[in-house]
C-alpha cells in the first residue's frame, strides 16, 4: 500500500462523481484499457512467435533423432547381415570346392578351421554331420565327435531350407554361441550333409559395442522372441526378455518411441537381420535425446520472460504517463473553465451590486441633502436654533445616510475592480475592508480577530479587487473552519527580500495531511454535501498567481489552518509566475 | 463666487443650492441640460457642478458645451454610480469627481479648491 502511494499517479484520485461536465474522461478506465489493448497486442504475437519457434525446434530436433536412429539401426543391421553372410559364404565355399570326402577327414577339417580362423576370425569349431543327425567328423575344442543331433530343430530346419543361422544358445557347451550350417550334397553318393560351425559371440558382440553410441545409448541383438543376444548397457543380461516391446517384422529399420518396463520412454530403432532371427535394436533415452530442446526451451523462457517483463514495463510507464498528460491538459481545461466562469459570475454579481448601489445612492443623496438642509436651517437660521432635540435627530438621519453612503460605496468599489487594475495598496486599509464583511458574523460568533500588522509595512502593487477577493476568501474559510468562539489572525511582514508576506491563519479543525496537497486542485472539496464548490481555494490560488505571488498551506487537524501569501512588492509584471503551492 | 448646479434630481439641486446659499456661496440650479446652457449665458458662473448621468445631454456632454462657450468655468462632477469609466473620465475632463450622496463640506472644500 504504501509503495502504492509512492508510485500512484495523478490522476488516480479522480472523482468521476462530481458532475458530467467537471472531468471528460474516467481516467482509471482510460488508463486499465490502454494496459490491457497494449498488452495484449505485444504479447499475443510474441507469444505465438516462441510457440512455434518451439514447436518447429522441436519437431526438427524429433525428425533428427528419428533419422540418426534409424540411420545407426540400418547401419548396424548391414554390418551384422554381412558379418554372417560372409560366414556361410565361407562354408559355401569350403563346401564347394573341398568335397564331402576331404571334409571327413578329422585333419584336413583342422586345417579348414584354422585357415578360416586366420582369414575371417569369430569360428570356434566345425563339424560335419550325415542325414541321420550324427555328427561324423568335428574339430574344435569341446569332444562333440558321435553327437547325435537328429531331434534337433537346427538340423531339421538346414536339412528343409539348406542354409541355417541360429540364434545365440547355450547349447551342450553351457556357454553361449551361435551356429551357421549349409546342407552340402555328396556328387558321389547323393547323400546330405550338413556343414556346421559354431560362431565365437565374442565378435559378434564386438560389433554391437564398437557402434559410438552416445548419451546413454544401446545397442544390441534380439531375436524374434524379443531374447538379448549380445550384452545390453541397462535392458538386461544375454539370454533373458528384453524390457520393450518388440516391433513386426519390416523390411526396412523402423523407429518407435516406446516405454520401458521402468516406465522410461525410449527412441528404438528396429532392424530386423535378412536370413537370420536377429533383430538389431538401437536404444536411446527420449529425454537425453530431447535434452538440447530444454536447453533451448529454457532459452525461450528467459527471453520470453524479459521481453514480456520489458514490455509490461514499458508499456505500464508509456500509458501512466499518457493518462497523466491527458489528465492534466483536462484539469488545465477545467480550472480555465471555471476561472472563466467564476469571473463572470463576479462580474454579473458586480453589475447587479453597481446597479442597486446607484439605485439608492440617488434617493440617499436627496435624503442626505434634506436632511442636511434641516441641520444647515437649524445652525444658519436663529428662529430654529437652539432645539437641540430635532437637531439631534437631523444628525442621526446625517449619520444613518453616511452608513448607507460607505455600503453603497463598498459595493461600487467592489464591482469597479472585476478588471486587473494595478495600483498601490496599504494592507492595512484592505485588511479593514475585508473584515468589515463579516465584522458582524464575527461578533455573533464571538470569533475574535486578531490584527498584526507593521505601521511601518510599504505600500504595494497589485489589484485591489483581487486582493479582496484573494483575502475574502481565505478569511472565510477560516470562518467556516472555525467553531464558534474561534480565534483568527492576520499577519503581515516584509521579508529581507522586499516581498511581503501575510498570513490568514484560524485554530479550527485543520486540513488531513493527505488532502493538503489537493486543496488548491480544482473540484476538490470536503464540503461537498453542505453545498460546497470545491473552487474557492483553487480560485484564490490562481489569483494569486495572476497577481505574480505564491501560496502555502499549513495545517494541523484539531489545532487549525494558516494559509501564507508572498506577494511581490513590486506588482505581478515583473514577478516570475513560480508555483510554489505544496 | 457663483456656482452653477445641474442634476436632474429636482428635489437635491433645489436643496443642495440652498444650503450653499447658508454658507456664503451665491449657487443656481438647473434641472437640466439646456435650462443651464441658458442660465449660463445670462451670468457668468466660476464653477458648475454637474450630475455624470442626466437624461438626453449627459454630463460630459454638457461640460463641453459650457466649456466652448465660458473658457474659464471650472468643473466638478458627481456621479451615483462608481464605475471605473466613469471615475477616469471624470477625474480627467473635470477638476474634481465626487460620488454621491455627498458631504457638503467636502464639497465647498472642492469648490475652494477649483476656483483658487
Amino acid at each position: 500500500m504504501s509503495i502504492f502511494e509512492k508510485i500512484r499517479p495523478r490522476f488516480w484520485d479522480t472523482d468521476a462523481a462530481v458532475g458530467p461536465a467537471r472531468s471528460l474522461f474516467n481516467y482509471r478506465r482510460i488508463w486499465r484499457l490502454a494496459i490491457v489493448l497494449l498488452t495484449v497486442v505485444a504479447l499475443v504475437p510474441l507469444l505465438v512467435m516462441a510457440f512455434i519457434d518451439y514447436s518447429v525446434t522441436r519437431s526438427s530436433l524429433e525428425s533428427e533423432n528419428l533419422l540418426r536412429t534409424a540411420r545407426t539401426t540400418s547401419n548396424t543391421r548391414r554390418t551384422v547381415a554381412n558379418f554372417l553372410e560372409e560366414r556361410t559364404k565361407a562354408l559355401d565355399f569350403l563346401a564347394d570346392h573341398q568335397g564331402i570326402d576331404k571334409l571327413r577327414d578329422g585333419a584336413q577339417l583342422a586345417g579348414l578351421l584354422a585357415s578360416l580362423k586366420k582369414s575371417f576370425g569369430g569360428f570356434v569349431d566345425l563339424g560335419v554331420i550325415d542325414n541321420r543327425g550324427r555328427q561324423i567328423a568335428y574339430i574344435g575344442s569341446h569332444d562333440l565327435l558321435g553327437r547325435d543331433y537328429s531331434d534337433q530343430i537346427w538340423f531339421k530346419n538346414t536339412l528343409t531350407r539348406g542354409s541355417y543361422v541360429s540364434n545365440v544358445f547355450l547349447g551342450f557347451r553351457d556357454e553361449p554361441h551361435l551356429i551357421v550350417a549349409r546342407k552340402v550334397k555328396d556328387a558321389a553318393t547323393g547323400k546330405s550333409y550338413i556343414l556346421r560351425a559354431t560362431l565365437d559371440t565374442g565378435q559378434f558382440n564386438a560389433i554391437m559395442t564398437s557402434l559410438d553410441l552416445s548419451g546413454g545409448g544401446d545397442a544390441f541383438l534380439v531375436d524374434g522372441r524379443g531374447v538379448i543376444q549380445t550384452p545390453t548397457k541397462s535392458h538386461g543380461p544375454v539370454l533373458s526378455r528384453v524390457d520393450l516391446p518388440i516391433a513386426p517384422f519390416s523390411e526396412t529399420s523402423i523407429v518407435r518411441q516406446v516405454r520401458a518396463g521402468d516406465g522410461v520412454e525410449y527412441s528404438v530403432g528396429y532392424g530386423y537381420v535378412h536370413d537370420s532371427p536377429f533383430i538389431v535394436m538401437v536404444t536411446k533415452p527420449t529425454k537425453v535425446l530431447m535434452r538440447p530442446l530444454q536447453t533451448i526451451r529454457m532459452e525461450l523462457l528467459w527471453i520470453l520472460l524479459t521481453s514480456i517483463a520489458i514490455i509490461l514495463f514499458v508499456i505500464g510507464n508509456v500509458a501512466t504517463y499518457m493518462v497523466n498528460r491527458i489528465y492534466i491538459a483536462d484539469q488545465t481545461r477545467a480550472k480555465a473553465l471555471h476561472q472563466m466562469e467564476h469571473t463572470n459570475r463576479m462580474a454579473s454579481i458586480g453589475r447587479l451590486a453597481a446597479g442597486v448601489a446607484h439605485e439608492i445612492n440617488n434617493p440617499l443623496a436627496i435624503i442626505n441633502e434634506k436632511a442636511g438642509l434641516i441641520s444647515d436651517l437649524f445652525t444658519f437660521r436663529q428662529e430654529y436654533a437652539g432645539d437641540e432635540r430635532l437637531l439631534k435627530n437631523v444628525r442621526s438621519i446625517l449619520d444613518s445616510v453616511a452608513r448607507c453612503g460607505r455600503i453603497t460605496k463598498r459595493l461600487l468599489s467592489f464591482a469597479r475592480h472585476i478588471d486587473m487594475e494595478l495600483g498601490p495598496i496599504r494592507f492595512k486599509e484592505l485588511a479593514d475592508e475585508v473584515v468589515d464583511f463579516l465584522r458582524k458574523e464575527a461578533e455573533y460568533r464571538s470569533i475574535s480577530i486578531d490584527m498584526d500588522i507593521p505601521k511601518n509595512l510599504p505600500e504595494f502593487v497589485s489589484d485591489r479587487g483581487k486582493l479582496q477577493q484573494i483575502f475574502l476568501n481565505l478569511v472565510n474559510n477560516a470562518f467556516q473552519a472555525m467553531s464558534d468562539g474561534g480565534h483568527l489572525s492576520i499577519s503581515a511582514r516584509q521579508e529581507k527580500d522586499g516581498n511581503l508576506v501575510f498570513s490568514v491563519g484560524d485554530d479550527g479543525c485543520g486540513i488531513p495531511q493527505a488532502d493538503l496537497k489537493r486543496i488548491f486542485d480544482p473540484f476538490f472539496s470536503t464540503k461537498k454535501k453542505v453545498g460546497g464548490t470545491g473552487l474557492g481555494l483553487s480560485i484564490t490560488f490562481s489569483l494569486v498567481q495572476e497577481l505574480g505571488g505564491s501560496m502555502t498551506v499549513e495545517s494541523e487537524v484539531g489545532k487549525g489552518t494558516t494559509f501564507t501569501i508572498t506577494m511581490p512588492i513590486e506588482g505581478p509584471k515583473k514577478a516570475n509566475n513560480e508555483n510554489t503551492a505544496g | 463666487m457663483r456656482i452653477l448646479l445641474v442634476d436632474d434630481e429636482v428635489e437635491l439641486v433645489s436643496a443642495m443650492a440652498e444650503r450653499l446659499g447658508f454658507r456664503d456661496i451665491e449657487a443656481d440650479w438647473a434641472a437640466n441640460a439646456e435650462d443651464a446652457l441658458v442660465m449660463a449665458e445670462g451670468k457668468a458662473y466660476d464653477v458648475a457642478v454637474l450630475d455624470m448621468k442626466m437624461p438626453r445631454i449627459g454630463g460630459l456632454e454638457l461640460r463641453r458645451m459650457l466649456s466652448e462657450r465660458h473658457p474659464a468655468m471650472k468643473f466638478i462632477f458627481l456621479s451615483g454610480h462608481g464605475s471605473e469609466s466613469d471615475f477616469k473620465t471624470g477625474s480627467a475632463e473635470a477638476e474634481n469627481y465626487l460620488i454621491k450622496p455627498i458631504n457638503l463640506e467636502s464639497l465647498v472644500e472642492k469648490i475652494n479648491e477649483a476656483v483658487k
